[in-house]
């Protein structure tokens, strides 16, 4: 790989939590324009290694980014939205930027009515409020986008729109997406590389090549069934 | 008696309006009771100034000071809540006080003195106030957004550890200086209370500031002039006159719901 190519390096990662190791010798690099996924079983340490990488967490081994600003979507369960003090769309917003027309543009594109700049920040259902959340990431054009389980808890319509939405930003920007989901028909349709993860890298490259049924097997158990995608 | 009415209004309503102020964070900080249990804290050092004769509220800042650092020590050791650690360290400080807190002092260390106040001390936590005003002003976004998502908060530049360590401070300040109108046993509803009024009259961030600091200055200046016409000690009145504010926004909310 060309080493102008590449956003991100991870050498020998190892990431620990009181003593238990989460993360174990880890190496992956990836390039510029990828959408990586991160699959793996609950466990497996997906959280954690996005959360090192945005070097929110103290871990041993190299993290080497190539990029400007670094967006990032954590998981709903780590976003507070009830027993906060009142917050309006446009003030959450405001934190940003204080450009009304960039935020309103940005609102527009991720299909928001700029309306709901005047409602309360828990006031959103989860795929309106996930849809505002890319927006609030996406507006100081970062050059990586990273999103935990962008999807968990919006039903299926919903998920469909929101990964519409990340191949939109992802094709018109240039933006490289790293995503961390439990779902594998992403993986087929939007991935461009994928990471299979359960503590240390189990599978790493494309996913036709790598995603294969004894590759899942080996990372999710023998529960796991396997439905060829094809494309068309 | 006018002029201690006028000194007490001023430095009560800079109290108030700076502890409203402050108090609109504890919601998201989720340290609502933070407050009465830093109040507690303050008690030895409101005990010693008693007994020895100085400034109540230094007497105060100089335990207090002591009490936030060991928990914040806690805090980093034993990544236990704040509060958690502060009923810790507050239970400890009120029992010590207790200890050698002269009877005839008690009502004043509990229930706060604003009749011996000069014209010095008004000047000085007028400015203190300020000051405090500032410096939660310039962190107050960060933390909001930190109670919203402490990594959101991160990766947009925040610096939480520090963040917290400064409200901590400010809030410990903030306790030193309101324990010479509400005492020791009130402080909490001096930042709590005001913040509750808020969030039933705001729809958003700017009104529920302004708010909450207007609203803990009319319980100060109502519970002060309610002193000069009764006599009570000021403390209970204006919490009295903060809970009245309270329950009279519970029904300008539902009116306008």
């Amino acid at each position: 790989m060309n080493d102008n190519n590449k956003v991100l390096e991870v050498n020998d990662l190892r990431v620990a939590y009181n003593g238990t190791t989460v993360i174990e010798g880890l190496s992956f690099a990836v390039k510029r324009r990828d959408i990586l996924v991160i699959l793996g079983p609950n466990g497996a340490g997906k959280t954690t290694l996005l959360r090192s990488l945005l070097n929110l967490l103290p871990y041993q081994g190299d993290i080497t980014w190539h990029a400007g600003k670094i967006g990032y979507v954590p998981p709903q369960e780590l976003l507070r939205r009830q027993d906060i003090p009142p917050l309006k769309l446009s003030e959450f917003f405001a934190f940003k930027t204080s450009d009304r027309e960039k935020i309103e543009a940005m609102l527009c594109a991720v299909g928001l009515d700029v309306r709901c700049l005047q409602r309360q920040f828990n006031e959103l259902s989860t795929g309106q409020f996930q849809r505002m959340m890319i927006a609030w990431s996406l507006l100081d054009n970062p050059d990586v986008l990273i999103l935990d389980e962008p999807t968990s808890g919006i039903d299926i319509g919903g998920e469909e729109t929101i990964y519409s939405l990340l191949q939109k930003f992802w094709q018109k920007q240039n933006l490289t997406i790293l995503l961390v989901t439990h779902d594998l028909h992403v993986v087929w349709e939007y991935a461009t590389q994928v990471l299979c993860l359960n503590r240390q890298e189990m599978c790493m490259g494309e996913p036709d090549e790598v995603l294969t049924p004894e590759q899942l097997k080996r990372l999710y158990g023998s529960g796991i069934k396997f439905y060829q995608h094809r494309h068309g | 008696m006018l002029e201690t009415i006028l000194l007490a209004l001023i430095i009560g309503c800079a109290i108030g309006a700076v502890a409203g102020y402050m108090g609109s964070l504890m919601l998201t900080k989720r340290m609502a009771l933070m407050g009465g249990a830093l109040g507690h804290l303050t008690l030895p050092g409101v005990a010693l100034a008693l007994l020895y004769d100085f400034d109540v509220s230094l007497g105060a800042l100089l335990f207090l000071t002591g009490g936030v650092a060991i928990i914040w020590l806690l805090e980093q050791k034993t990544r236990l809540h704040p509060e958690a650690l502060t009923a810790v360290v507050f239970s400890g400080a009120l029992a010590t006080a207790f200890l050698f807190l002269p009877e005839e002092k008690t009502e004043i260390a509990l229930l706060g003195d604003i009749s011996q106040i000069s014209p010095a001390t008004v000047l000085i936590t007028v400015l203190i106030c300020m000051g405090l005003f500032g410096v939660i002003k310039s962190i107050y976004a960060p933390l909001v957004l930190s109670g919203i998502s402490a990594d959101l908060a991160q990766t947009n530049g925040a610096n939480i550890k520090r963040n917290d360590a400064i409200y901590l401070i400010c809030i410990a300040i903030t306790v030193a200086i309101g324990v010479r109108i509400v005492g020791g046993l009130m402080t909490a509803a001096l930042l709590a209370i005001p913040a509750c009024t808020a969030k039933n009259l705001s729809n958003g961030l700017e009104q529920y500031t302004v708010i909450s600091s207007i609203a803990g200055a009319i319980a100060c200046a109502l519970g002060i002039l309610a002193f000069g016409v009764t006599g009570i000690s000021a403390g209970p009145l204006i919490i009295i006159a903060s809970v009245v504010l309270f329950l009279a926004s519970i029904f300008f909310r539902d009116k306008g719901r």
